[in-house]
């Protein structure tokens, strides 16, 4: 990271993940960009007015349009025939996987020169845990609390990577927060290539999850372990695995870091245990 | 200045894109659909540089949004439907002062369904803070697209004119389109003080704690109030330049000289108006029309003038609050506060989801408030 773009100061939590990924984010793809931002804990944080902890310029109108306000800036840029400005979109994934996600279709059709970072952290967690469609089977949220019947999240996550790469754009990928170099050199491949890239991070939560502030790395990294999160790279339609772990370890280890999986019994684990498992079938 | 026998919508968008904007995003909708479709023509033309195709009229506004905030003049085209789905950043444009310009093809909103005209789509938007100007015909229209970018650069506020849906959108007219050499005699370049650059970061639409916010909405009532100046002089301006004005650029009145009573709307209807007040006229009835243009920034100084020597008004609109007084109607009236004696003032709601407002109708309203006793009717 050659310059500092990314503030001390910003309210956000101790151990948080989006933070880390943010200030990634803006000084490996900064100075020369622009900074759209969906309604998010990364838009409290960072800009309440009158302070900002960012060091580029920063847009933000409501929670579901980051990727239609990208487009009309990139358009803008082009029309002055400024080519070299990023245009950068950061947000969560309630924005991104559910109230955005018909602007981020939309974006992804017309294939607009936008680089889309979603930072994952699996619910509504700037309003107080409130259940997404990136949330985890079995995760309790407060919209998905743990009942008589419903033990937490009846679905499984929404499979944004394979949805985004349905739209056939040049770059797409996920990443964790517990693998900042592998983040980083994702940034600066996709930020080299022209039209819609996207990639999707893995972002713990301490107060939503229930997870020790200490933890938040390992967490990233454990995800990844489990095989819960898998680290692909999707360039011009083909797909790698960016990282395969050498034995996955067992998914329980993951839910133990994480308050919102307390309840969680043997059979429910057995049941993610065997998910993952045909998940990865298909891996070779 | 070339005169042309087309359709409204393609005259308009042919107004606006010689108002050189950077970028256009458009969603189709009756009954703007036609304006979307003219500019996506200049824009395979290559005589628009940019134009975002969205996925939905949410997306257009958003991204025109975006578009200004770096920098360049934007514009859209929108319904009904259309603009109520912008709705939330209709409110978010006019608070982050981005000057965009949006042209409306005034129609019902649901539901029922309905595709015809009436104001109610651009009327709910009335308290956000942007500028509204309602034109009586295509031509004013026409002239109004300059006008509209003149303004919102100005005031850094944006300006929606709204236009009729199929009365004007879709009538076949011969009109006077001003060249774009013309209009940049008239419209300078865009050129904003702030805008989103990297050599000079800054924050725009950030979030503001109850200590700040209000203070954000004090600042665009006060310069939204303070526009109508603006929007006069822009339309005097034009008038210079162009050689057509319409009333004071703010209300245009119709024989009000010794009217005492007279019939309050906007937009088309406003024809059909003058044509009933000529007829009544003959008869000797001293009748007039005062047609709002500007109706936000709203001229209550110019309307409590206008009607001040009036025994009878009535205020027709093709708007309405549903379980209160209506909108035009509680603006006329509201023009009135500061003045020590005011004429009866009745209301009439009329021409909903393209219901018929004929000259006999409107022959009809004059005759009703002529007797000088108030009344609230739907026509």
């Amino acid at each position: 990271m050659a310059k500092k773009l990314f503030y001390p100061g910003h309210t956000g939590c101790a151990g948080c993940g989006m933070a880390i990924i943010f200030r990634h984010v803006v000084e490996t793809l900064g100075p020369d960009m622009i900074l759209v931002n969906a309604t998010s804990c990364s838009e409290i944080i960072s800009t309440p007015y009158p302070r900002t902890c960012l060091g580029v310029p920063y847009i933000h109108v409501t929670f579901e349009n980051a990727a239609s306000v990208a487009s009309g800036i990139v358009r803008a840029l082009k029309a002055q025939g400024n080519t070299h400005t990023k245009v950068v979109i950061f947000a969560g994934d309630g924005g991104t996987y559910d109230i955005g996600f018909g602007a981020v279709s939309g974006m992804l059709e017309r294939n607009e020169n936008v680089l889309y970072v979603c930072y994952d952290n699996e619910a509504y967690m700037n309003t107080g845990n409130q259940r997404s469609s990136a949330t985890p089977k079995f995760a309790r949220t407060t919209t998905s609390p743990v009942g008589k019947i419903h033990p937490g999240k009846d679905m499984f996550k929404k499979p944004i990577v394979e949805i985004v790469a349905a739209h056939k754009v040049p770059y797409v990928a996920s990443a964790s927060v517990g693998y900042i170099n592998d983040l980083n050199d994702k940034l600066r491949k996709a930020a080299s290539m022209d039209g819609s890239k996207f990639i999707v991070v893995f972002s713990p939560c301490v107060p939503g999850w229930g997870e020790d502030p200490s933890v938040t790395l390992d967490v990233g990294k454990l995800v990844v372990e489990t095989g819960l999160w898998k680290m692909v790279e999707i360039v011009d339609g083909k797909r790698t695995l960016t990282y395969r772990p050498k034995e996955r370890k067992p998914v329980g280890e993951y839910f133990r870091t994480q308050k919102r999986f307390k309840h969680m019994t043997k059979e429910m684990i057995g049941e993610m245990q065997a998910h993952v498992d045909k998940e990865w079938e298909m891996e070779g | 200045m070339v005169k042309k026998t087309v359709e409204g919508s393609f005259a308009i968008a042919e107004a606006i894109k010689n108002c050189e904007p950077d970028v256009v995003a458009c969603y189709p909708i009756t009954s703007s659909s036609h304006i979307a479709e003219g500019l996506a023509q200049f824009y395979a033309d290559g005589e628009i540089k940019e134009y975002i195709r969205t996925e939905q009229e949410f997306s257009s506004i958003s991204a025109i949004v975006g578009a200004s905030a770096a920098g360049s003049r934007a514009v859209s085209a929108t319904s009904s439907q259309g603009l109520a789905l912008m709705h939330e950043v209709v409110y978010a444009a006019a608070g982050m002062r981005v000057p965009i310009v949006m042209a409306i093809g005034n129609r019902a909103l649901s539901a029922p369904l309905n595709i015809w005209d009436d104001w109610q789509d651009s009327i709910a938007e009335r308290d956000s803070g942007w500028i509204q100007i309602y034109c009586e015909n295509a031509q004013e229209a026409i002239d109004t697209a300059p006008q509209a970018f003149k303004i919102a650069e100005k005031v850094m506020l944006p300006v929606m004119f709204c236009i009729d849906g199929f009365y004007i959108t879709h009538s076949v007219e011969t009109f006077e389109v001003p060249g774009m050499e013309e209009i940049r005699k008239f419209l300078p370049k865009f050129n904003p003080k702030l805008k989103l650059d990297p050599k000079n970061p800054v924050s725009l639409g950030v979030y503001a704690m109850p200590t700040h916010y209000q203070m954000f909405r004090e600042d665009v009532h006060r310069d939204a109030a303070a526009s109508l100046k603006v929007v006069k002089q822009v339309h005097d301006q034009y008038g210079k330049t162009f050689g057509r004005t319409y009333g004071d650029g703010l209300v245009e009145g119709y024989k009000l000289k010794d009217a005492r009573f007279i019939l309050v709307s906007m937009a088309s209807v406003c024809g059909n108006i003058k044509e009933a007040v000529d007829a009544l006229r003959q008869k000797g009835m001293k009748v007039g029309l005062l047609r709002i243009r500007s109706y936000r920034p709203f001229p209550y100084g110019q309307v409590a003038k206008a009607l001040a020597k009036a025994k009878a008004v009535a205020v027709l609109e093709k708007s309405y609050n549903l379980g209160g007084k209506h909108p035009l109607y509680s603006d006329v009236i509201g023009s009135f506060v500061d003045e020590k004696k005011r004429p009866v003032i009745s209301s009439i709601v009329g021409g909903l989801g393209g219901k018929d407002v004929t000259v006999r109708d409107c022959e009809g309203m004059l005759k009703k408030l002529a007797k000088g006793k108030h009344f609230e009717v739907w026509w």
